[in-house]
């Protein structure tokens, strides 16, 4: 990857984390929809991304949103586990004649099929462990089930239009 | 000894992810103890600037309810002020100054709030330069909104009582029976009352306030109204629904409750044995 590239990477991560942590962190739609855009970061990072350094810029994410949101450590184990997952998941899907070098797994580049069964059930992972620690001790069970569903779809129609206004075919942002 | 480093070293992105995922459920524990480590948390400086910098902004759009509500407080406390005020001809016995002012207030703005959650926190942008302390109550006009959390020098996180983990000591008014009010995790609007026993008459309506046996909040202090009574699953206790008094998505000024003798409470239970919650 050349520098440049990885510039607009850091940039892209920091203008995610900002627009997490001061402006989707109070939008929860009709209180169960809440809205994790933040973890698109790690879903479309470049292909060849290995495991390794998506740990690591997960668990730095992850720490600096559960700073924020007051959930110490919630964010942080939800997101490290999307980030290690990621690169195996990527391997499962991989299109006839693999990937091309520096392809950002984006719906642009992707189509909107591949790029749904790539993100939702990685989405999906991400809530579950989300809600799950967040709700233990109590008996709310199918509040975090409606919150889970709720938010995975909320997050997902997110993603698509910010993908369409801000990314561009072949390269990121 | 060479396969076995050359097995750890195959393995390394699994191992990375183990040791990853152990750190972030330390932190999870840790925090979750009500004390938790003071650098991890919205009360953090760097963190509390960047809140602070965001509610500035935002404030704005909220000026006009926060302004009608201080109205509607001081109209209130104007009222009762002139119930207090000495007729001309009556003898007046001052009290010792001592045993009046068990509680001193302070006030503060609050920069960060959720309430989707099940463990809820809110951040004041007032810390221990103002005199901020660990376990003061927080409440507003409307009523109880927590209990401070953790405290750095110029901001402080504070427990929402939309936390499944807080239980504040409180009454029904109308007849001085004393339970808990605990957050069951579902409805920011709503709250159970715990620990009330079968044989009292419990009424729709009936206001619930804060007890005051736990000295971390005065006497009195709005919780909210009762409006639902059933039988518990819990043979001994009413299952009580109470809709709260603060309306928390619209939470921008609260005011902070320190007691003086919250020390020499707190050393008498202890040695005592007793102790509150």
């Amino acid at each position: 990857m050349s520098s440049s590239r990885i510039l607009t990477l850091v940039t892209g991560g920091i203008f995610y984390f900002l627009f997490q942590v001061l402006i989707l962190k109070n939008l929860v739609l009709f209180g169960i929809a809440f809205c994790f855009l933040y973890i698109f970061f790690i879903l479309l990072l470049p292909v060849q991304v290995k495991t390794i350094p998506t740990l690591l810029i997960s668990f730095i994410l992850g720490l600096g949103v559960d700073l924020f949101y007051d959930t110490m450590g919630i964010h942080t184990a939800a997101l490290v586990a999307v980030g290690f997952i990621r690169y195996r998941w990527l391997q499962v899907l991989v299109p006839t004649g693999g990937y091309d070098d520096d392809l950002m797994p984006s719906i642009l580049n992707m189509g909107f099929g591949w790029f749904l069964s790539y993100s939702l059930p990685l989405i999906l992972i991400h809530h579950s462990i989300f809600f799950y620690i967040e709700s233990l001790g109590t008996d709310l069970f199918m509040s975090s089930v409606q919150k889970i569903i709720g938010s995975a779809i909320f997050v997902f129609i997110m993603s698509i239009i910010v993908q369409l206004l801000l990314y561009r075919r072949r390269r990121g942002i | 000894m060479q396969r076995i480093l050359l097995f750890l070293y195959k393995i390394r992105a699994f191992l990375l992810f183990v040791l990853l995922e152990v750190i972030a459920i330390w932190m999870i524990t840790s925090h979750n103890s009500q004390q938790g480590a003071a650098f991890f948390n919205s009360s953090n400086q760097l963190i509390g600037s960047m809140l602070g910098a965001q509610n500035d902004v935002v404030e704005y759009f909220s000026l006009s309810s926060v302004n009608k509500s201080l109205v509607d407080k001081n109209a209130e406390l104007l009222a009762e002020l002139e119930k207090l005020r000495q007729p001309a001809d009556s003898v007046f016995i001052e009290l010792d100054s001592l045993l009046s002012s068990t509680f001193q207030f302070k006030g503060a703005k609050v920069i960060n709030n959720s309430l989707r959650l099940t463990q809820n926190h809110l951040t004041i942008n007032k810390g221990s330069n103002h005199g901020i302390k660990q376990g003061m109550g927080v409440f507003n006009e409307e009523g109880v909104v927590g209990r401070v959390k953790n405290v750095s020098k110029n901001y402080a996180s504070i427990i929402s009582l939309l936390h499944t983990e807080l239980l504040i000591s409180s009454k029904i008014k109308s007849n001085d029976v004393f339970g808990s009010t605990k957050w069951d995790g579902n409805n920011p609007k709503m709250a159970k009352l715990m620990y009330v026993p079968r044989h009292v008459v419990v009424e729709k309506g009936d206001k619930i306030v804060t007890s005051g046996y736990n000295a971390v909040f005065p006497e009195g202090i709005p919780i909210g109204t009762v409006v639902e009574i059933k039988p518990g699953p819990e043979t001994n206790y009413l299952d009580i629904t109470i809709e709260l008094a603060t309306d928390f998505s619209k939470i921008s000024y609260v005011y902070l409750v320190e007691n003086f003798q919250q020390q020499e409470l707190d050393s008498l239970y202890q040695s005592t044995g007793l102790k509150y919650e």
